[in-house]
């Protein structure tokens, strides 16, 4: 067993198993996300659980980040690898005739989503640890005031444009991403022919209903502060 | 026939051997028939170098029917050209227009270094075969009456379907990872569809990919190009039964 | 004159080969260690030569000018290999194997030898299917069976239309095996330019590196030509490019007989030419003939609308069309023998009916079978009066399941759709059954020097049936040489390693270089393929598919004086010290050049035709075969092996008598 994720074909499917996860956690991210767009309470109520829940922030939380990490450090090595196979490029090479633009381009999709992760996670993520783990501050409450924090902070971060802008136009790459990804994933993992159309079917859905959802919640958030 | 033909521009990747850097030289042939092969359209170009006191461009080819996986070029930036479902000896003139301007190049890989001009050193997927690409089977002739082996026909034509491929590269040239798991597969795959091949099944798949990693191969990220650009339609599903068969032999 | 003993062993002839197994003297496996084996070539038969002598312990290196053994031009075969398994339960035998064998060889194999072939064919099929070869099944997993051309038994077995291809890659497993074991040591894009002889005995060759052009020295105890056919001496052929006869001229020329060169196949259904630039011909499997009716417009006025485009081959009514096969030869019809058929579409196109702008092309036509198939599926899917619409529909479906990926290939190649509009097809040049006369052993008349496969004047007499080349190649390299060899090697088991330092050695290497040298060094104006294509066309013309004595005549001043004008202006680009394809075809070329001379010779001092050598002196003159050949068995039941003194014109002949008692001779007849 340790030498198959040594083998090319190990760390292909390290890497869809990661991804798996990643889109795991993508869709439950949306569910709750989702949640805001309907009603401020039960956001904040569920938001307070997932924030303060033991399991999640000390099992989950560090699982999820070391995905993350995990996830785009062996995109890197492997489109670094993959480069080193072809010492001599072409001078004519016409990709398009053969395969998708998505396919032939996930780390640059990859790179969006990091650069937005890492805007995420100035934005949501590391006030949180700060305020949790820092501050010491698990009571979820604004300071001062009765009442969950979160459902503001949420909104306030969509007061700007630049930012709703830069979110939608990474939920865009997200899409092209997981166009490719989610059946690749299933790909590298051997799946078999007979259930080809029918993830493919799924696949395409989920690429583009998750990241129009989280485009409508960013989009939903913006204008309600325009419009008020 | 004469007269009405076409005339083409040809960019030619020129290498003189595996120490020179190489470059891109222009040439121009005249009155090309479009039921010419392609290869019969380099024949010309080479007899016009010929006669001219040029070398003529090295390229590979053997059987000139698409059979024997010897032609390789990257015309047009496809592996075997535009044509769907044929190698290089197969695609014909009639893909082409009047005035066009081709670009003809090796099938481009740091695990296919260039020989000379077009002509690229594939023998690591000889060395892959060596791996494991095999039944260790004595050909003594004293092996068991062919028909005690029943086959299931749907295993019998799913072998002979990846079986097919010959080996020609395309996949690795046209793989924008240079990955030569198309071809793998398709040798892993004949095997693990018979029952004569399930007793070394764990033991080749895991020879076979790791003389491939060692070859400088890329790794899959299932672009799929290689299926389409494959003369024998060799299925990515191949691909995917490599992958099984190498993690149920690595539990 | 040397006699030439074939050293067929006594006995009956169901026994012999048991017997004489029973009795070789053998190599015990530690002294196989000790023995060196060179195998040149990587088809069939040197394929599965080299794993089984290395399996069997000896050090064997093999050498193939592709590069990867697994290219082959055996991996080109379509149709299906012949055994005599009778799994069909159709009365096959090893008997019926034989006698079809020799028959279809219009009796002029060595009965012995068919014998023997007959024999281990079966073999082949469980060995085959051992190593994963994945032979087309039934419903019932069983291995499925279909017919060829001049039988009456369904024993073809087959993978798709690649069935050289899957038999192939089943012999690179196998060799696969042995190179990982170290037993075998390959010489990819390497060319055998000689072989060295010392004290009589075969002990070496001389190669060149085709990449660095490097000449290498290579000693062995044995050495074993598989290099396949002679075709290309027509220039255009379903050969590969680099086919050619040069490994089994050279050894020609060190002293091995060349036996009846002038037996060549010319198979009738290949793709036609399109233009002067045609490069080879495709084969388009003989199973088509199965399905396909062959035809010509009966009147002049069509051929030539059709040529100008006029009018369709499919706007011919039935009464228009002159199914001449079926017409000429009713009992078999367009199932006739290749050597009749491919005649019979030269008498036509001769006379001017053929169909395409070069003259040379007649129809392959599936209407028929399509309308066949297509009543019988509607009956299975119990469709009541279906239209012409869905019959065709249904037809095609069948056709395309049959023979779907040569109908490809023909559509890719001529642009026109097959299944819509019948086929056009001309024969070609495509199988030698001439080559190195061998005898029982498979050795040549150099003392271990051996030669297998094509490249040997084998076991198919003067014409091959379908599907047994397969078996031949087959048979010589995994179940006859291994037993035949060890015979003689038995006696090298002290002889140690041969040095390569040796004046034997020097005088072949200097040889090659020489040779080598002078095509760098000539300042020659014309290009080899110059030259190529006028030997070609001679051949074609003149000891093609029919010959007389003028031709052959002229041929060989014709040929002889090519040869002349190749060495004064051949012109080879390029260095010697590199990859140089010019240089590559200048060698084969003039070998070609004198093969083809000798070729001529044979077919004129052959003056009776039989099999694919057709002379037009020799035919039956009335009676219900008038104008058919003519086999003359008191002057010619022999081999002719030529013996080589320098001009081609010069070679001297031998005779093996050609001996029949299991069989009467008759003449073919297909009425
Ligand atoms: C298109 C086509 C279809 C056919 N279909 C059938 C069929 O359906 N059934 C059937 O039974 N037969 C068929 N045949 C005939 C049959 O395929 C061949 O006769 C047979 O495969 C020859 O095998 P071989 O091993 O003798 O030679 P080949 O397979 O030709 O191998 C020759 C080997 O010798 C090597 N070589 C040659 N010269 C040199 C040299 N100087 N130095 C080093 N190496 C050298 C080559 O590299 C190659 O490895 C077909 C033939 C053709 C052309
Ligand atoms: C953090 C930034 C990211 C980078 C740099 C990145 C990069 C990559 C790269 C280069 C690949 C192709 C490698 C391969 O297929 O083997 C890939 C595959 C994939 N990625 Fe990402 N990615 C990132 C984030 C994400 C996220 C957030 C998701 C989903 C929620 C995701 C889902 C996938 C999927 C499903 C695959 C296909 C896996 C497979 O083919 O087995 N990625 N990623
Ligand atoms: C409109 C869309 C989105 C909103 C409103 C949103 C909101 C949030 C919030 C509020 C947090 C902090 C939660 C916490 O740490 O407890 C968070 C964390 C996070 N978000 Fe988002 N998110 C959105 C889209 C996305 C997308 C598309 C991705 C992935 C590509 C993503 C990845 C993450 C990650 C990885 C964390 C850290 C999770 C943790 O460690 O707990 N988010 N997001
Ligand atoms: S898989 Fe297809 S493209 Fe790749 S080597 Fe085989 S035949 Fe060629
Ligand atoms: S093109 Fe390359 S990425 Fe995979 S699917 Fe084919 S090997
Ligand atoms: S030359 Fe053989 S496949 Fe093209």
């Amino acid at each position: 067993m340790s030498g198959f994720f040594k083998s090319s074909i190990g760390r292909k499917v390290a890497m869809a198993l990661s991804a798996f996860f990643l889109m795991f956690f993508l869709l439950q991210h949306f569910a709750i996300n989702s949640l805001s767009v309907f009603s401020a309470d039960t956001f904040n109520e569920v938001s307070h659980f997932m924030g303060t829940n033991p399991l999640i922030q000390y099992v989950l939380q560090p699982v999820l980040i070391f995905g993350v990490v995990f996830h785009f450090v062996m995109g890197f090595v492997l489109e670094i690898k993959n480069k080193k196979a072809r010492n001599v490029a072409y001078v004519k090479n016409n990709g398009a005739a053969n395969s998708s633009w998505m396919s032939r381009n996930m780390i640059w999709s990859g790179v969006a989503i990091l650069a937005f992760i890492i805007l995420h996670f100035i934005d949501f993520w590391f006030p949180e640890i700060n305020t949790k783990f820092i501050e010491g501050d698990w009571s979820g409450m604004h300071e001062g005031i009765d009442g969950y924090r979160y459902f503001d902070e949420l909104q306030h971060k969509f007061e700007s444009h630049v930012r709703t802008i830069a979110y939608v136009v990474a939920f865009i790459f997200l899409m092209l991403h997981l166009l490719h990804g989610f059946t690749s994933a299933f790909q590298s993992m051997g799946s078999t022919a007979g259930r080809k159309k029918t993830l493919q079917n799924i696949g395409k859905a989920y690429a583009i209903i998750i990241p129009l959802g989280f485009i409508f919640i960013a989009i939903y958030h913006h204008l309600k502060h325009v419009l008020s | 026939m004469s007269g009405k033909g076409m005339n083409l521009t040809l960019k030619i990747w020129r290498q003189k051997g595996p120490e020179d850097k190489g470059k891109m030289v222009d040439y121009k042939v005249t009155d090309i028939s479009e039921h010419m092969s392609f290869l019969e359209m380099m024949d010309v170009l080479n007899e016009q170098l010929i006669a001219e006191g040029n070398e003529p461009v090295a390229f590979d080819h053997d059987c000139r029917e698409g059979i024997c996986g010897m032609c390789s070029m990257y015309i047009n930036g496809e592996a075997h050209g535009p044509d769907r479902g044929v190698t290089t000896c197969q695609l014909h003139m009639r893909m082409f227009k009047d005035g066009d301007t081709i670009t003809i190049e090796p099938f481009r890989a740091t695990a296919f270094p260039v020989i000379k001009d077009l002509v690229v050193d594939r023998t690591a997927f000889d060395r892959i075969q060596h791996a494991g690409g095999y039944i260790s089977v004595n050909t003594s002739g004293n092996t068991q009456d062919a028909n005690s082996i029943p086959i299931s026909k749907h295993a019998a034509d799913e072998a002979m379907d990846a079986a097919t491929c010959i080996g020609c590269g395309a996949c690795v040239a046209t793989c924008k990872n240079s990955s030569a798991m198309l071809f793998v597969g398709a040798k892993v795959s004949q095997y693990a569809l018979l029952p004569q091949g399930q007793v070394e099944a764990a033991d080749r798949v895991r020879n076979m990919v790791s003389q491939m990693d060692l070859e400088g191969f890329g790794n899959c990220t299932n672009t799929g190009a290689c299926e389409v650009e494959c003369p024998k339609g060799i299925s990515l599903e191949n691909i995917a039964r490599m992958n099984r068969e190498l993690m149920k032999a690595s539990i | 004159m040397a006699t030439l003993d074939s050293k067929v062993p006594k006995g009956p002839l169901k026994d012999k080969w048991t017997t004489y197994k029973d009795h070789i003297n053998l190599v015990n496996p530690a002294n196989k260690r000790h023995i060196d084996i060179i195998v040149v070539g990587t088809g069939l038969a040197g394929g599965s030569a080299a794993a089984t002598l290395a399996e069997l312990g000896y050090n064997v290196k093999a050498f193939c000018y592709q590069d990867s053994p697994r290219r082959a031009h055996s991996i080109a075969a379509q149709g299906g290999i012949n055994a005599a398994k009778n799994y069909q339960g159709d009365g096959d035998s090893t008997y019926r194997l034989f006698y079809d064998t020799v028959k279809g060889g219009d009796y002029r194999s060595r009965e012995a030898n068919v014998y023997r072939l007959a024999e281990v064919s079966a073999n082949i099929i469980d060995q085959c299917v051992a190593q994963g070869v994945p032979f087309a099944r039934d419903y019932g997993g069983l291995l499925d069976n279909r017919s060829f051309g001049g039988v009456l038994v369904s024993r073809t077995f087959y993978a798709k239309g690649q069935t050289g291809q899957q038999l192939l890659l089943g012999a690179y497993s196998a060799m696969n095996r042995q190179i990982a074991r170290g037993k075998i040591q390959m010489y990819n894009r390497h060319e055998m330019l000689d072989v060295v002889k010392i004290d009589g005995k075969a002990r070496g060759i001389i190669a060149r590196d085709l990449i660095t052009g490097k000449i290498e020295r290579h000693s062995a105890h044995a050495v074993v030509i598989a290099s396949g056919g002679y075709g290309n001496v027509y220039f255009l052929s379903t050969n590969a490019m680099g086919s050619n006869a040069t490994a089994a001229w050279k050894i020609h020329k060190k002293g091995a007989y060349f036996a009846n060169p002038c037996y060549t196949q010319i198979h009738p259904t290949c793709i036609p030419r399109s233009g002067d630039y045609q490069s080879k011909l495709t084969l388009m499997s003989e199973s088509l003939r199965n399905d396909g009716r062959i035809w010509v417009p009966k009147n002049m006025d069509d051929v030539l609308a059709i040529r100008e485009g006029r009018k369709k081959p499919t706007d011919l009514s039935e009464d228009e069309r002159d199914y001449y096969l079926e017409r000429r030869y009713p009992a078999f019809g367009n199932l006739v023998p290749r050597d009749v058929a491919s005649r019979a579409a030269k008498e036509r196109c001769d006379a001017g009916y053929g169909v395409n702008a070069t003259g040379e092309a007649v129809y392959l036509d599936f209407k028929s079978a399509i309308e066949r198939y297509g009543k019988e599926q509607a009956k299975i899917h119990n469709i009541d009066n279906p239209s012409k619409e869905k019959i065709t529909e249904l037809g095609e479906k069948i056709v395309e399941a049959k023979y779907g990926n040569l109908f490809q290939m023909y559509e890719k190649i001529v642009d026109e759709n097959p299944y819509k509009t019948p086929m056009m097809i001309y024969p070609a040049t495509h199988y030698t059954m001439g080559g190195v006369w061998v005898d029982y052993n498979l050795m040549t008349t150099v003392d271990g020097l051996y030669c297998i496969g094509e490249a040997n004047f084998s076991d198919h007499g003067a014409n091959r049936l379908g599907a047994s080349a397969l078996m031949q190649g087959l048979a010589d390299g995994y179940f006859v040489l291994p037993y035949t060899i060890g015979d003689y090697l038995a006696n090298d088991i002290r002889t140690g390693k041969i040095p390569t330092d040796t004046k034997e050695f020097d005088e072949a290497e200097k040889e090659v270089t020489d040779r080598i040298n002078f095509f760098i060094n000539n300042e020659g104006t014309k290009s080899v393929d110059y030259f190529h294509k006028r030997l070609g066309k001679v051949m074609w013309d003149k000891v093609g598919m029919s010959r007389n004595e003028k031709g052959l005549k002229e041929a060989m001043t014709e040929i002889k004086a090519i040869r002349e004008e190749f060495w004064k202006d051949v012109k080879v680009p390029g260095s010697a010290f590199e990859m140089n394809p010019e240089l590559e075809k200048a060698g084969r070329v003039a070998d070609f050049l004198e093969l083809g001379e000798l070729f001529a010779k044979d077919a004129l001092h052959r003056n009776e035709s039989c099999g694919g050598h057709f002379r037009e002196e020799s035919v039956e003159l009335d009676g219900e075969q008038k104008g058919e050949a003519k086999r003359k068995d008191d002057e010619f039941a022999y081999v002719a092996a030529w013996e080589y003194k320098g001009e081609p014109a010069d070679a001297v002949l031998h005779k093996e008598e050609l001996e029949f008692k299991d069989i009467e001779l008759k003449q073919r007849s297909y009425k």
